[in-house]
Protein backbone atom coordinates (compact mmCIF):
# COMPACT_ATOMS: atom_id res chain seq x y z
CA UNK A 1 0.00 0.00 0.00
CA UNK A 2 1.29 3.47 -0.77
CA UNK A 3 2.26 5.06 2.49
CA UNK A 4 1.54 8.49 1.08
CA UNK A 5 -1.95 8.08 -0.39
CA UNK A 6 -3.07 4.60 0.67
CA UNK A 7 -3.55 3.23 -2.83
CA UNK A 8 -2.53 -0.16 -4.12
CA UNK A 9 -3.10 -3.74 -3.14
CA UNK A 10 -0.11 -5.96 -2.51
CA UNK A 11 0.50 -8.58 -5.17
CA UNK A 12 -0.65 -6.76 -8.31
CA UNK A 13 2.73 -5.54 -9.49
CA UNK A 14 3.96 -7.04 -12.75
CA UNK A 15 7.61 -6.81 -13.77
CA UNK A 16 8.64 -7.53 -17.37
CA UNK A 17 5.53 -9.65 -17.87
CA UNK A 18 5.80 -11.70 -14.68
CA UNK A 19 4.06 -11.23 -11.33
CA UNK A 20 6.41 -9.37 -8.96
CA UNK A 21 5.65 -11.77 -6.13
CA UNK A 22 7.16 -14.65 -8.10
CA UNK A 23 10.40 -12.79 -8.66
CA UNK A 24 13.43 -12.33 -6.54
CA UNK A 25 16.75 -10.61 -6.99
CA UNK A 26 20.17 -11.25 -5.41
CA UNK A 27 19.87 -8.02 -3.44
CA UNK A 28 16.49 -8.90 -1.97
CA UNK A 29 17.67 -12.39 -0.99
CA UNK A 30 20.59 -10.81 0.85
CA UNK A 31 18.25 -8.37 2.59
CA UNK A 32 15.96 -11.20 3.75
CA UNK A 33 18.90 -13.16 5.10
CA UNK A 34 19.87 -10.36 7.44
CA UNK A 35 16.59 -10.53 9.37
CA UNK A 36 16.95 -12.00 12.84
CA UNK A 37 14.61 -13.39 15.43
CA UNK A 38 14.54 -12.41 19.07
CA UNK A 39 12.12 -15.10 20.12
CA UNK A 40 13.27 -17.94 22.29
CA UNK A 41 16.15 -18.87 24.52
CA UNK A 42 18.28 -16.14 26.08
CA UNK A 43 20.96 -18.39 27.47
CA UNK A 44 23.14 -18.09 24.36
CA UNK A 45 24.97 -14.88 23.39
CA UNK A 46 23.43 -12.77 20.66
CA UNK A 47 25.46 -13.01 17.44
CA UNK A 48 24.49 -9.50 16.39
CA UNK A 49 24.69 -6.24 18.27
CA UNK A 50 21.80 -4.02 19.22
CA UNK A 51 21.86 -0.67 20.95
CA UNK A 52 19.66 -1.92 23.76
CA UNK A 53 20.18 -3.71 27.03
CA UNK A 54 18.93 -7.06 28.12
CA UNK A 55 18.08 -7.97 31.66
CA UNK A 56 19.49 -11.43 32.05
CA UNK A 57 18.33 -12.36 35.51
CA UNK A 58 18.08 -16.07 36.26
CA UNK A 59 14.36 -16.34 35.69
CA UNK A 60 14.59 -14.41 32.39
CA UNK A 61 11.64 -12.25 33.44
CA UNK A 62 11.46 -8.54 34.25
CA UNK A 63 9.00 -7.91 37.04
CA UNK A 64 9.20 -4.18 37.61
CA UNK A 65 8.87 -1.30 35.13
CA UNK A 66 12.04 -0.81 33.18
CA UNK A 67 12.93 1.73 30.53
CA UNK A 68 15.16 0.36 27.82
CA UNK A 69 17.09 2.73 25.58
CA UNK A 70 16.73 1.78 21.92
CA UNK A 71 17.79 4.76 19.73
CA UNK A 72 17.07 3.02 16.46
CA UNK A 73 16.05 4.74 13.28
CA UNK A 74 12.59 3.98 11.94
CA UNK A 75 13.91 4.22 8.40
CA UNK A 76 11.85 1.91 6.39
CA UNK A 77 12.48 -1.21 4.43
CA UNK A 78 12.46 0.83 1.23
CA UNK A 79 15.35 3.04 2.31
CA UNK A 80 17.43 0.00 3.21
CA UNK A 81 16.71 -1.69 -0.10
CA UNK A 82 17.43 1.56 -1.93
CA UNK A 83 20.86 1.77 -0.33
CA UNK A 84 21.56 -1.78 -1.41
CA UNK A 85 20.48 -0.92 -4.94
CA UNK A 86 22.74 2.13 -4.83
CA UNK A 87 25.78 0.10 -3.79
CA UNK A 88 25.09 -2.56 -6.40
CA UNK A 89 24.66 -0.07 -9.24
CA UNK A 90 27.74 1.94 -8.22
CA UNK A 91 29.88 -1.19 -8.16
CA UNK A 92 28.89 -1.67 -11.80
CA UNK A 93 29.91 1.89 -12.65
CA UNK A 94 26.33 2.72 -13.60
CA UNK A 95 24.91 6.23 -13.54
CA UNK A 96 21.35 5.85 -12.29
CA UNK A 97 18.56 8.36 -12.87
CA UNK A 98 15.10 8.48 -11.28
CA UNK A 99 12.95 10.50 -13.69
CA UNK A 100 9.73 11.88 -12.25
CA UNK A 101 7.04 14.31 -13.33
CA UNK A 102 3.31 14.80 -13.72
CA UNK A 103 1.62 12.41 -16.17
CA UNK A 104 2.19 13.63 -19.74
CA UNK A 105 5.17 15.94 -19.15
CA UNK A 106 7.19 14.04 -21.74
CA UNK A 107 9.35 11.62 -19.72
CA UNK A 108 9.35 8.77 -22.22
CA UNK A 109 10.12 10.97 -25.21
CA UNK A 110 12.83 12.78 -23.26
CA UNK A 111 14.41 9.48 -22.23
CA UNK A 112 14.16 8.04 -25.72
CA UNK A 113 15.83 11.08 -27.28
CA UNK A 114 18.47 11.06 -24.55
CA UNK A 115 19.32 7.45 -25.36
CA UNK A 116 19.48 8.17 -29.09
CA UNK A 117 21.71 11.21 -28.58
CA UNK A 118 24.01 9.25 -26.26
CA UNK A 119 24.20 6.19 -28.51
CA UNK A 120 27.74 6.76 -29.73
CA UNK A 121 29.10 7.56 -26.28
CA UNK A 122 27.13 5.65 -23.65
CA UNK A 123 24.71 2.73 -23.59
CA UNK A 124 21.48 3.50 -21.78
CA UNK A 125 18.88 1.06 -20.41
CA UNK A 126 15.47 1.82 -18.93
CA UNK A 127 13.13 0.55 -16.24
CA UNK A 128 9.73 2.15 -16.81
CA UNK A 129 6.72 2.12 -14.51
CA UNK A 130 3.05 2.66 -15.32
CA UNK A 131 -0.18 1.46 -13.77
CA UNK A 132 -1.09 -0.31 -16.97
CA UNK A 133 0.04 -0.96 -20.58
CA UNK A 134 3.53 -1.47 -21.90
CA UNK A 135 3.25 1.39 -24.38
CA UNK A 136 6.26 3.22 -22.96
CA UNK A 137 8.43 0.11 -23.10
CA UNK A 138 7.29 -0.53 -26.66
CA UNK A 139 8.19 3.01 -27.68
CA UNK A 140 11.65 2.68 -26.12
CA UNK A 141 12.21 -0.80 -27.54
CA UNK A 142 11.40 0.54 -31.02
CA UNK A 143 14.41 2.84 -30.59
CA UNK A 144 16.60 -0.18 -29.74
CA UNK A 145 16.80 0.67 -26.04
CA UNK A 146 17.00 -2.22 -23.53
CA UNK A 147 13.91 -1.84 -21.36
CA UNK A 148 11.86 -3.56 -18.68
CA UNK A 149 8.24 -2.48 -18.09
CA UNK A 150 6.77 -2.53 -14.61
CA UNK A 151 2.98 -2.37 -14.48
CA UNK A 152 1.96 -1.59 -10.93
CA UNK A 153 -1.77 -2.24 -11.14
CA UNK A 154 -2.89 0.48 -8.78
CA UNK A 155 0.35 1.44 -7.01
CA UNK A 156 1.13 5.09 -7.71
CA UNK A 157 4.92 5.03 -7.51
CA UNK A 158 7.91 2.76 -8.02
CA UNK A 159 9.80 1.47 -5.00
CA UNK A 160 13.28 0.04 -4.45
CA UNK A 161 12.05 -3.55 -4.40
CA UNK A 162 10.34 -3.24 -7.79
CA UNK A 163 13.46 -1.60 -9.23
CA UNK A 164 15.70 -4.33 -7.84
CA UNK A 165 13.58 -7.04 -9.45
CA UNK A 166 13.35 -5.22 -12.77
CA UNK A 167 17.10 -4.54 -12.83
CA UNK A 168 17.82 -8.24 -12.61
CA UNK A 169 16.05 -8.60 -15.97
CA UNK A 170 18.46 -6.20 -17.69
CA UNK A 171 22.03 -6.99 -18.69
CA UNK A 172 23.49 -4.23 -16.50
CA UNK A 173 27.06 -5.08 -17.48
CA UNK A 174 26.27 -3.93 -21.01
CA UNK A 175 25.05 -0.53 -19.77
CA UNK A 176 26.61 2.71 -18.58
CA UNK A 177 23.42 4.53 -17.65
CA UNK A 178 20.24 3.16 -16.05
CA UNK A 179 17.19 5.37 -16.29
CA UNK A 180 14.20 4.65 -14.10
CA UNK A 181 11.07 6.29 -15.48
CA UNK A 182 8.75 6.66 -12.52
CA UNK A 183 4.97 6.55 -12.57
CA UNK A 184 3.61 9.97 -13.56
CA UNK A 185 2.94 11.53 -10.17
CA UNK A 186 4.50 14.50 -8.35
CA UNK A 187 3.38 13.41 -4.87
CA UNK A 188 4.15 9.85 -3.77
CA UNK A 189 7.37 9.13 -5.65
CA UNK A 190 9.06 11.88 -3.62
CA UNK A 191 9.10 9.57 -0.59
CA UNK A 192 10.65 6.58 -2.31
CA UNK A 193 14.39 6.40 -2.76
CA UNK A 194 15.11 3.93 -5.57
CA UNK A 195 18.91 3.90 -5.24
CA UNK A 196 19.45 6.58 -7.87
CA UNK A 197 22.41 8.95 -8.28
CA UNK A 198 20.32 11.72 -9.77
CA UNK A 199 16.69 12.55 -9.23
CA UNK A 200 15.50 14.30 -12.39
CA UNK A 201 12.17 16.12 -12.25
CA UNK A 202 10.51 17.22 -15.49
CA UNK A 203 8.23 20.21 -15.76
CA UNK A 204 6.73 20.98 -19.16
CA UNK A 205 5.94 24.52 -20.36
CA UNK A 206 2.20 23.79 -20.39
CA UNK A 207 2.00 23.05 -16.65
CA UNK A 208 2.17 26.49 -15.11
CA UNK A 209 5.08 28.34 -13.54
CA UNK A 210 3.95 27.69 -9.96
CA UNK A 211 4.24 23.90 -10.13
CA UNK A 212 7.37 23.82 -7.93
CA UNK A 213 5.54 25.83 -5.25
CA UNK A 214 2.62 23.40 -5.33
CA UNK A 215 4.72 20.26 -4.96
CA UNK A 216 7.63 21.24 -2.68
CA UNK A 217 8.80 17.78 -1.56
CA UNK A 218 9.34 16.46 -5.08
CA UNK A 219 10.95 19.62 -6.42
CA UNK A 220 13.07 20.06 -3.33
CA UNK A 221 14.43 16.55 -3.71
CA UNK A 222 15.44 17.14 -7.33
CA UNK A 223 19.10 17.11 -8.33
CA UNK A 224 18.14 18.12 -11.86
CA UNK A 225 15.10 20.05 -13.05
CA UNK A 226 14.26 19.83 -16.74
CA UNK A 227 11.90 22.32 -18.35
CA UNK A 228 10.46 20.22 -21.19
CA UNK A 229 8.53 20.85 -24.42
CA UNK A 230 10.19 24.26 -24.89
CA UNK A 231 9.06 24.23 -28.53
CA UNK A 232 5.53 24.89 -27.20
CA UNK A 233 6.53 27.79 -24.94
CA UNK A 234 5.11 30.60 -27.07
CA UNK A 235 1.81 28.81 -27.73
CA UNK A 236 1.43 28.09 -24.00
CA UNK A 237 2.21 31.61 -22.91
CA UNK A 238 5.02 30.19 -20.82
CA UNK A 239 6.51 32.60 -18.26
CA UNK A 240 10.14 31.54 -18.27
CA UNK A 241 11.41 34.04 -15.67
CA UNK A 242 8.76 33.11 -13.11
CA UNK A 243 9.30 29.40 -13.64
CA UNK A 244 13.06 29.70 -13.21
CA UNK A 245 12.60 31.85 -10.10
CA UNK A 246 10.23 29.30 -8.56
CA UNK A 247 12.55 26.43 -9.41
CA UNK A 248 15.47 28.23 -7.84
CA UNK A 249 13.41 28.90 -4.76
CA UNK A 250 12.26 25.32 -4.12
CA UNK A 251 14.81 23.24 -6.00
CA UNK A 252 17.76 25.32 -4.96
CA UNK A 253 20.22 22.46 -5.28
CA UNK A 254 19.06 21.52 -8.74
CA UNK A 255 20.85 21.99 -12.01
CA UNK A 256 18.32 23.33 -14.53
CA UNK A 257 18.05 22.37 -18.21
CA UNK A 258 15.59 23.75 -20.77
CA UNK A 259 14.91 21.34 -23.60
CA UNK A 260 12.74 20.25 -26.42
CA UNK A 261 13.20 16.51 -26.96
CA UNK A 262 11.21 16.93 -30.15
CA UNK A 263 13.39 19.59 -31.82
CA UNK A 264 16.65 18.82 -30.00
CA UNK A 265 16.86 22.29 -28.45
CA UNK A 266 18.93 22.24 -25.26
CA UNK A 267 19.66 18.51 -25.49
CA UNK A 268 23.40 18.95 -26.11
CA UNK A 269 23.97 20.58 -22.71
CA UNK A 270 21.95 17.81 -21.04
CA UNK A 271 23.90 15.05 -22.83
CA UNK A 272 27.27 16.63 -21.98
CA UNK A 273 26.19 16.82 -18.35
CA UNK A 274 25.21 13.13 -18.34
CA UNK A 275 28.49 12.05 -19.91
CA UNK A 276 30.43 14.00 -17.27
CA UNK A 277 28.30 12.55 -14.47
CA UNK A 278 28.78 9.00 -15.71
CA UNK A 279 32.53 9.54 -16.04
CA UNK A 280 32.64 10.74 -12.47
CA UNK A 281 30.82 7.59 -11.25
CA UNK A 282 33.06 5.40 -13.38
CA UNK A 283 36.20 7.04 -11.95
CA UNK A 284 35.09 6.28 -8.42
CA UNK A 285 34.15 2.67 -8.97
CA UNK A 286 35.00 1.43 -12.46
CA UNK B 1 4.02 11.44 4.89
CA UNK B 2 3.69 7.76 5.79
CA UNK B 3 2.83 7.67 9.46
CA UNK B 4 1.02 4.32 9.42
CA UNK B 5 3.95 2.32 8.14
CA UNK B 6 6.32 4.28 10.41
CA UNK B 7 4.21 3.31 13.44
CA UNK B 8 3.99 -0.28 12.21
CA UNK B 9 7.78 -0.42 12.24
CA UNK B 10 7.93 1.35 15.62
CA UNK B 11 5.48 -1.10 17.21
CA UNK B 12 7.31 -4.04 15.65
CA UNK B 13 10.57 -2.77 17.15
CA UNK B 14 8.93 -2.09 20.52
CA UNK B 15 7.50 -5.60 20.72
CA UNK B 16 10.83 -7.11 19.68
CA UNK B 17 12.63 -5.12 22.38
CA UNK B 18 10.09 -6.12 25.02
CA UNK B 19 10.12 -9.80 24.14
CA UNK B 20 13.90 -10.00 24.00
CA UNK B 21 14.00 -8.47 27.49
CA UNK B 22 11.49 -10.98 28.79
CA UNK B 23 8.82 -8.33 29.32
CA UNK B 24 5.16 -9.13 28.79
CA UNK B 25 3.69 -5.63 28.66
CA UNK B 26 4.71 -2.34 27.06
CA UNK B 27 3.74 0.73 29.08
CA UNK B 28 5.25 3.48 27.02
CA UNK B 29 7.48 4.41 24.12
CA UNK B 30 9.37 7.55 23.23
CA UNK B 31 9.92 8.68 19.65
CA UNK B 32 12.26 11.46 18.51
CA UNK B 33 10.80 13.23 15.51
CA UNK B 34 12.67 15.95 13.69
CA UNK B 35 10.74 19.06 12.67
CA UNK B 36 11.87 18.55 9.06
CA UNK B 37 11.31 14.80 8.97
CA UNK B 38 8.08 15.32 7.04
CA UNK B 39 6.16 13.44 9.72
CA UNK B 40 3.09 14.88 11.47
CA UNK B 41 2.92 14.00 15.22
CA UNK B 42 -0.91 13.94 15.30
CA UNK B 43 -0.93 11.47 12.43
CA UNK B 44 1.61 9.35 14.33
CA UNK B 45 -0.71 9.27 17.35
CA UNK B 46 -3.68 8.30 15.23
CA UNK B 47 -1.65 5.60 13.51
CA UNK B 48 -0.33 4.30 16.84
CA UNK B 49 -3.86 3.88 18.22
CA UNK B 50 -4.67 1.68 15.25
CA UNK B 51 -1.45 -0.27 15.03
CA UNK B 52 -1.02 -1.15 18.73
CA UNK B 53 -4.45 -2.80 19.03
CA UNK B 54 -4.32 -6.47 20.04
CA UNK B 55 -0.61 -6.28 20.77
CA UNK B 56 1.30 -6.11 24.05
CA UNK B 57 1.74 -2.39 23.33
CA UNK B 58 -2.00 -1.68 23.35
CA UNK B 59 -2.76 1.28 25.58
CA UNK B 60 0.89 2.26 25.96
CA UNK B 61 1.72 5.93 26.34
CA UNK B 62 3.23 7.47 23.24
CA UNK B 63 5.73 10.25 23.95
CA UNK B 64 6.85 12.27 20.97
CA UNK B 65 9.94 14.37 21.45
CA UNK B 66 10.15 17.06 18.81
CA UNK B 67 13.63 17.90 17.56
CA UNK B 68 13.86 21.43 16.13
CA UNK B 69 15.52 21.81 12.76
CA UNK B 70 18.83 23.63 12.64
CA UNK B 71 20.38 24.98 9.48
CA UNK B 72 23.95 26.06 8.85
CA UNK B 73 24.85 29.33 7.16
CA UNK B 74 28.33 28.95 5.69
CA UNK B 75 28.63 32.69 5.02
CA UNK B 76 27.92 33.76 8.62
CA UNK B 77 29.27 30.57 10.23
CA UNK B 78 26.17 30.28 12.41
CA UNK B 79 23.46 27.73 13.05
CA UNK B 80 19.90 28.95 13.00
CA UNK B 81 16.53 27.36 13.56
CA UNK B 82 14.68 26.73 10.34
CA UNK B 83 11.05 25.84 9.74
CA UNK B 84 10.46 24.94 6.15
CA UNK B 85 12.07 24.31 2.81
CA UNK B 86 13.12 27.92 2.46
CA UNK B 87 15.87 28.33 5.00
CA UNK B 88 16.86 31.98 5.05
CA UNK B 89 19.70 32.95 7.37
CA UNK B 90 18.33 35.53 9.84
CA UNK B 91 21.54 37.54 9.55
CA UNK B 92 22.40 37.65 5.87
CA UNK B 93 19.12 36.33 4.36
CA UNK B 94 20.94 33.97 2.05
CA UNK B 95 19.28 30.62 1.49
CA UNK B 96 20.95 27.68 3.17
CA UNK B 97 20.50 24.12 2.01
CA UNK B 98 22.50 22.56 4.82
CA UNK B 99 20.25 21.03 7.45
CA UNK B 100 22.26 19.93 10.46
CA UNK B 101 19.45 18.68 12.69
CA UNK B 102 15.78 18.01 12.24
CA UNK B 103 15.33 14.93 10.06
CA UNK B 104 15.47 12.44 12.93
CA UNK B 105 12.92 9.68 13.09
CA UNK B 106 13.80 7.19 15.77
CA UNK B 107 12.53 4.98 18.53
CA UNK B 108 14.39 6.38 21.54
CA UNK B 109 13.23 4.14 24.38
CA UNK B 110 10.63 1.66 25.58
CA UNK B 111 9.09 1.33 29.06
CA UNK B 112 8.01 -2.21 29.86
CA UNK B 113 7.47 -4.83 32.53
Amino acid sequence: MCKECGCGIVGEVNIGGQPGSALSSPLLDAAEGSKHDHEGDHEHPHPHSHPHDHDHDTSGQIQSHQTVTVQKSLLEKNDRLAERNRGYFRAKGLLVLNVASSPGSGKTTFIRETAVALAKRLRLGVIVGDLATDHDAASLRAANIPVVQITTGTVCHLDAEMVSKAASQLNLDALNVLVIENVGNLVCPADYDLGEDLRVVLLSVTEGEDKPLKYPPMFHSANVAVIAKCDLAAAAGFDREKTLANLKRISHHARIFEVSAKTGQGMKEWIDFLVQAQESIQRQHG
Amino acid sequence: MHEVSIMQEAVRMVIETAKSSGASRVHGLRLRVGAMSGVVPDALRFAFDMVCRDTIAEGATLNIESVPAQCWCAACQVEFECEDFLNECPQCHELSGELRRGRELELASVEMS
